[in-house]
Order: structure tokens, then sequence, then C-alpha cells
């Protein structure tokens, strides 16, 4: 299928989601509440078929945070881009991907390690790079008089 | 600490804590893996990373586009080229530049030296760890050919910094082109050496085939891509499926097996290193000409927006993911390490082998640590 | 002193000072002369076993230095590179500067271990050698203990090595060392079983266990050569279960752990390391000197058949230098396994024991038994 045919075909298949079509490949964005079934349907629908998870990237915006999933469909060779946003920056929390791809687990993990969000029904959300006392580096907000220098 | 060894590793009561510490000879770089053993069989591996964590996606928020090529050579030093490859094509897709061909094809030609050499220092390595330490002087005393190549053209030999947005550094030096088909004519007469000392030795086939076996869905499910993956019979070649540079133009076989145990991640490596040589064998002789750089405005702004792009690095898929707001410095950048992913299916794989084979295993997924924590 | 007993010493010697060392017995027998006439006969036996015991423990430490430096020559050799060669000329004085700076190291005892038996482990590994090399006919009149049952003896004291051991690893109070020295306990245990079955075809072949019968036997030709298929294999055998005897090469699963830790060995610092190191390398000697005298001739020259030329001249290179040339030969056969073959798993080890050389063991046994029986050696 190509970008066009794509897009149209997702938006059938999860109504309640904004398709767009960016240069490279097509956006889904759903609410952070949807986000489990959307991710389900596009991994188990056949037309879809994204069996492979190849990045999740948490962005710290300033009035809340946005999770961007690329799945990968390695039967058709298509990439989808799958994005959500948190409520608001205090206690961010979205469903854990883990029961669909298992690449999740540390994937998820580095999001809640730098940025805070915390996963639900993740199997073992720890800390990954840092420490239990450190902040979260990748925030907007973040403040280190000792390890970062500002001009 | 206490409670992470604790809340995370124990099963059974019979079972004991080893833990490989950060310093080891065997797992390349600060991996600390905490093992639970029962006997001798390894029931769950905890790999504890974070040692080597620079924050390389924070500082690139604060730096411009052309001075994060120097923070992602760091990242894998085994592929560096190839990582500033990644950058490089990022910003150039999204300020829509043409690169013009002599680019391109030189490009394609030091990254496919860089998979040469970092597969043959996986190799040195991997012998030395299986035992047979002669493999190391072997593997490095070849590596040199290459790593005087770059010296001779680029200035460093691990570090380079040669890809920068808009093309290269410098132009190649006029004894490139001579000195990487002397080397190309060397190491096809010296590889099979390699395959008589190592892959057809009856001790490291026993002790690698059927050891660590990684199934197809699940290398799919864990994203397992590279050598690691193609192994397990998942055609995950960014090279094939989404081409970049020169590699539209190239002939070149995927090497893809079905086995998926330790043996064929090791003989995976040792055929890829074949078709990069016929690779370079195609582009070598036939450069075209033109400038060896794009002039681009002195202070780079990419427009309002999200750039995603794929390249292959020796370990697998490298993804730089740039997300802009129109300044000088990037908002956000997320780089998609191939050795992140691969660590996790460590523990799935190794289950229920003995602890010899945790060092065959994780030594065959090929892992680079600075690569793992950024 | 008094005048007869320098005259006595020097009229011991009525050959000419060269054949000595063609047959050390002269010298043997001259020096015992000399202190009967000094001293009483049991002070002559006891000044008798503290010189050889004197000359074993120099001779053990020069082997020991001259070895360690061979192997890093003979690593460098394969691996493409020079090796030691600041220290000296050709860095012949490297183990030197090696031992200096052990003996300078702190020696660290460890809190909870068993002090008695930590500190005794090492001493029993070398005392254990000894044991051994006083049984080995170096050459013809250089042989300490000529037991009637020398071989016998030889492979009972050697197997007491693995008491060594597992002491060392059970008295650090270390699991590592625990491990390490069960996993090196068991393979010893087992791989002596293969060492013994290939003694023991020799010694069907030779008629008897006592060394210098077995190497007055091969005046005529080299066992390896009289008892052709059978006394091949045998050899073979003999040197794969000869070096995991020693936890050397393919089968150092135990002790170069790179996985985990440095085996039974961890806890030890200093000049005591130094002894299980060293020991280590004259356990190697030993298995290369039974080797030598059992399967390629002991000190006997190499003769064929009735060339006479060739054999005069084969007599004129003196037994003791036969005897050391083939055994660093062994030694260098043994050493370019280690740094070509990468390493056994411990359960890979224990099944090739098992299931491979026992059973061929056995049936060669029962082939050379076959073959003296019909008289179809040469």
């Amino acid at each position: 299928m190509d970008k066009a045919q794509l897009a149209e075909f997702v938006k059938t298949l999860i109504p309640d989601s904004e398709i767009r079509q960016g240069k490279n490949y097509v956006e889904v964005t759903v609410p952070s509440s949807a986000l489990f079934s959307a991710a389900k349907i596009l991994r188990e629908n056949e037309g879809t078929s994204c069996d492979y998870l190849v990045n999740i990237t948490g962005v710290d915006y300033a009035t809340d945070m946005a999770v961007i999933y690329h799945l990968e469909s390695v039967k058709h060779r298509h990439m989808l881009v799958l994005k959500t946003r948190t409520t608001g920056r205090d206690n961010p929390a979205i469903d854990s991907v883990y029961d669909i791809w298992k690449s999740a687990e540390y994937l998820e993990r580095e999001i809640y390690d730098l940025l805070g969000i915390k996963f639900n029904n993740h199997p073992d959300l720890r800390r990954l790079f840092l420490d239990s006392s450190w902040g979260f580096p990748l925030r907007k907000d973040y403040v280190d008089d000792i390890n970062i220098v500002s001009k | 600490m206490e409670e992470i060894i604790k809340e995370a590793v124990i099963g059974e009561q019979e079972e004991y804590i080893i833990n490989m510490g950060p310093q080891h000879p065997s797992t390349h770089g600060v991996l600390r893996l905490v093992v639970s053993l029962k006997g001798e069989i390894v029931k769950n591996v905890q790999p504890h990373i974070g040692y080597i964590h620079r924050g390389i996606e924070k500082m690139c928020e604060s730096i411009t586009y052309p001075q994060i090529i120097h923070l992602t050579d760091r990242m894998d030093y085994l592929s560096a080229s190839i990582n500033n490859e990644g950058v490089c094509l990022a910003v150039e897709k999204a300020l829509e530049v043409d690169i013009p061909d002599r680019i391109k094809v030189i490009r394609t030609i030091v990254s496919e030296l860089t998979r040469i050499q970092s597969h043959q220092l996986f190799w040195a390595s991997y012998g030395m760890d299986m035992g047979g330490q002669t493999c190391f002087f072997y593997g490095l005393r070849d590596r040199e050919m290459i790593l005087d190549i770059f010296e001779e053209t680029m200035g460093g030999r691990m570090l380079v910094s040669y890809n920068c947005p808009g093309g290269l550094m410098y132009d190649i030096h006029p004894n490139f082109q001579n000195r990487v088909k002397a080397f190309l004519k060397y190491f096809r007469k010296v590889l099979p050496e390699y395959d008589a000392i190592l892959t057809g030795n009856v001790i490291f086939k026993s002790r690698t085939i059927d050891v660590g076996k990684l199934s197809l869905e699940d290398a799919i499910s864990y994203g397992v891509t590279g050598p690691s993956g193609r192994a397990s019979g998942f055609s995950c070649d960014i090279r094939k499926h989404d081409p970049y540079s020169a590699y539209d133009r190239v002939k070149f076989n995927e090497v893809l097996y079905s086995e998926g145990d330790t043996y064929h991640r090791y003989c995976a490596r040792i055929e890829e290193m074949r078709e990069s040589m016929n690779i370079i064998d195609q582009l070598i002789d036939n450069i075209p000409e033109g400038p060896y750089a794009v002039k681009l405005k002195p202070v780079i702004k990419l427009p309002e927006g999200e750039y995603f792009q794929r390249v292959e690095t020796a370990r697998g898929e490298l993804d730089v993911f740039v997300v802009s707001d129109g300044n000088k410095n990037p908002y956000r950048v997320k780089f998609r390490t191939p050795s992140f992913v691969n660590l996790g299916v460590l523990n799935h794989i190794t289950k229920d082998f003995k602890i010899a084979d945790l060092i065959a295993i994780a030594g065959s997924l090929d892992l680079v640590i600075p690569d793992i924590d950024r | 002193m008094q005048f007869e007993s320098i005259a006595s010493l020097f009229s011991a010697f009525k050959e000419p000072w060269w054949k000595v060392f063609y047959d050390f017995s002269i010298l043997t027998r001259g020096v015992d002369v000399w202190l009967r006439n000094l001293m009483s006969p049991t002070w002559t036996v006891v000044t008798e076993m503290i010189i050889i015991g004197i000359v074993f423990l120099l001779f053990y430490a020069v082997i020991g230095l001259f070895l360690v430096y061979a192997e890093r020559k003979v690593c460098a050799f394969i691996q493409n590179r020079l090796g030691p060669n600041r220290i000296g000329p050709f860095g012949i004085f490297q183990t030197i500067a090696d031992l200096v700076k052990l003996l300078f190291k702190e020696l660290i005892v460890i809190k909870n271990a068993d002090k008695f038996l930590f500190n005794l482990a090492p001493y029993i590994v070398i005392i254990v050698n000894f044991m051994v090399l006083a049984a080995l006919p170096f050459a013809k009149g250089l042989h300490a203990i000529d037991f009637n049952i020398g071989i016998f003896y030889i492979l009972a004291v050697s197997a007491m090595g693995v008491v060594g051991i597992l002491l060392a690893g059970w008295s650090s109070n270390n699991k590592y060392s625990l491990i390490g020295a069960m996993r090196s306990g068991a393979q010893i245990v087992s791989y002596e079983l293969s060492v013994g079955l290939s003694l023991m075809v020799i010694v069907i072949l030779a008629g008897s266990m006592q060394l210098s019968v077995i190497v007055e036997a091969q005046r005529t030709g080299w066992f390896i050569f009289k008892g052709h298929i059978s006394a091949v294999i045998a050899f073979v055998i003999y040197l794969i279960a000869g070096t995991a005897e020693t936890n050397r090469g393919p089968f150092d699963m135990s002790e170069a752990e790179s996985e985990l830790t440095a085996g039974y060995h961890t806890e030890y610092s200093g000049i005591r390391f130094a002894f299980f190191y060293l020991a280590e390398f004259i356990n190697m000697f030993v298995v290369a000197s039974i080797a030598a005298t059992l399967f390629l001739g002991g000190w006997m020259p190499f003769h064929v058949g009735n060339w006479e030329g060739f054999n005069h001249v084969m007599d004129f290179i003196p037994p003791v230098v036969w005897f050391f040339g083939k055994t660093f030969m062994v030694i260098w056969i043994i050493m370019l396994f280690k740094w070509t073959f990468p390493r056994l798993r411990i359960d890979q080890l224990l099944t090739l024991e098992w299931k491979y050389l026992l059973p061929i063991n056995l049936v060669n046994v029962l082939l050379m038994a076959f073959l003296v029986l019909m008289g179809w050696h040469f």
C-alpha cells in the first residue's frame, strides 16, 4: 500500500485517531488512554501487521510530554509513526506495550529513567542508567548546578 | 543497590548470585551482569548499565548540528563513520540538500571499511574470549591496515569525524584508492586463515552450535537487528530495504541464516566482511569527480518538524530522530542504538545454559557498551 | 681436610673428564667413595640426601625460570610478535624480574580462611612434584631413586597433587575458588585414568615397571616405533590426558576463567602464587619427561637399524642432551596446544574423557597385550 492508502486504512481501523501524512511516513496520533488498544490493533491486523517496534522516543514539551512509537512491518515493509501525549507533566503515565513487543522493556525503562514517564503494566520498571535519587535529566526544567554548565 | 539485586534476581532458594562486575576481561566494556545461578545453570541475567552514561542526548540539545557528529563518534566507537553518516543524512534530508555522487560513493566506501574493521575486532576479541588468544593478535594485525588508511585520509584512527553535514571534512588522500585496493587483495587471502583457525575448529563449534538460540519471532519481537538478528532469519538490513548513500547502485547479498544460534551469529559477521569487500570492489575504481562538500549556511537551522533517519552500523540499526523547533540547536535528539536493544534479549536466550555459555552468547551479540549507555 | 681424602676424590676420576657427560655414574660413584672415606656410612647417606635435595631444588628453580621464559617466547612466536626482549640479552632475565616483583608483594591473609590449610596447600603441590622428579632418569647414572615399581610410584604420587588444589580452593573461604577447585579436582581425577592406562600400554610392551629397565629396553629402538600402532595411539592419548592433568592448554577452564576468577589460586598473592604458578610449569615438565622416557626412549639416542655411521654420530651427543631435547620438544608441543585452541567447557572436558578417551584406552591396552603375545612388535 502506498502512503495515502495506508493512511485511509489505518483511519478505518482506529476511528478516533488523527492521521497525518508526513513527508516519509504516516503519523497516527491517539489519546493516551487509547494507546494500548491502538497499538494492539496495529500489531494484529493483517493489513498493517506492525510486528517490529523500531523506536520509542519521549519528548518533553512545555505543557505535557509526548511519546512517539516508530513501528515497522516486516511483511509489508512500511513504517507507521504512533504518537500520543500524556496528560500534563506531573506524574505522567502511559500504558506499557511490553505485552505486544518485547523490545519495549528497555526502551520504556530508558524513558522512565530520563523523563519520568511511568509505564503501567511494565514487568520491571526500574531506573536504568541513573540511581534512584537522581532527577529526570531530559526534562527541560532539569537543573543541576554541578554537572551542567549554563552560559 | 542491595534492593536492586534482591528484588530483581533471586527466584528460588537454591540459587546464588554471581556478579560479573563492571571491570571484567570478557564483558567488553563496563557492563555489569548480575547472574543468578543454580549450580552451573544460569537462571537469570540482569544487566546493570549506566557506567558510561554521558548524557549525549541532553548535550545535543545545547550544541549546533555540525557539533553533534563529534558526540556520535563516541557512541559506538567501532562504527564511528556510520554513526556520523546517520546524523549527516538526517540534517541533509531536512534541509533538502542534493548531495553530489562523489560524496555518496566515498561515504559508502568509508562505511564499509568501518564495518570490516569492526568485525575484525569482533573476531579478535571473540576468539580471545573463547580461549584462543592467538586470534586477538591476528585480528588486530589486519585491522591496523584499515586504521592506517583512515589515519592518512582523515587524521584519526578510530574516532574520525569525517562525515559532516553537507559532505566530508577533507577530500580523500591521493593514496586512498591504491591502499584500499592493496588491503582488499591482502585481506581476501587472509580471511580463509580466520576460518581455518576458529570457524572450523571442533572445540569452537562444540561450544557455539546450538547455544543461545534465538527464534525468528523473538528476534522481531525483541527488535534484534544487525548480524545477530540476521542469523535468526530476520531480514533487517537497512542497506537493502531503505537504501541511503550509494547502496542503491551496488549489488550485494544480505547474509541470512535461519538457525539463530551463537555459531551462526559469528558466521554472519565473517560473511558480512566478504560482502563488504565486494561492495568496496564495485565502487573503488569509479569514484566520480566533484566537490567533497556542499556549501551550507554557516549556521544550520532545520525547519520545524521531526526527522527520522536509519542507517546500518556494524551492530545493527541505528536511528537518528531529530525534533527541531527552528533554532540552531535541536529541540530533542534521540539515538536508537543497536546494542541497547540487542541487550534486551540477553536474559531470554541465556536461560538454562551454563555460565561458560553466557560468555559465548554475550560475546556473539557483539555489544559495545558506550553504544548502550550513550 | 686430610690429604688422603682429597687424593681419593681425584683417584675416583680415573676416566677422562668429558666421559662424565656420557655416564654420570662415574661422578656419583666418585662422590660416594669420597664421602665414605670422609665420614661414617650413616652420615654419608644423610649428606648424599642433602646434596641431592639441594641439586633438585636448584634444578627446580632453574627449570621453572627457563620454562616461564620459554612459554612467553613460544607464545610470542605463534602470535607473530617478539616476546620479552628488554631485560637481559634476548630478555632471558625477564623471569627473574618477575620473581623479584612477586617476592616484594604483600602476602594477603584472608580473615576467615583456614590458615593452616591455606599455607599448606602450595607446599603440597611442590612437594608432590619433587617426589616425581626424583624418580625420573635424566641420564645414565643421573637417576635419584630407581624403584622396581617406578611407574606405579610416579602415578600414585602425582595423583596427590589434587589434594593440594582442593585444599587451596576450600581454605580460601571464597565460593568462586571452591567452584574452581572442584572443577579442577574432577578434571584431574578423571584424566588420571587415561594417563595411567596409556602408561600401562608401555609397561606391557616393556615387561617391567622399573624406569631404568624401560629405558634400557629402548636401546634398540624407541617404544613409539617398536610398538607401532598401539604405542602411537597411547602417545596421542597420553599427550591429551597429560595436558589436561596439568590444567593447561585447551583444558584450563577452571583456572584461566576469564569468566569468573582465577580459580583455586585466586586468593593467593605474592610468593605463594608464584609457587602454584611454578608448580604448574614443573608439572608440565614432569608430564613431558615421562612421555619422553616411556615413548621416546628416555636418554637413548636415536638409532636407525644398521646405519653404523649414523648411529655413531648420534651416540656422540651426550644422553643428557638427548633427554632434555626430547622433553623440550614435547613441552613445545604442549605449549602450542594452549595458544592455538579455544577452551573446552567443563562438561565437554569430562565427556571427552569418559566417553571417548577411556574406551579407546581400554581397547588399546587389549591391543597391545595381543601384539606382545603374538610377538608382532619390533
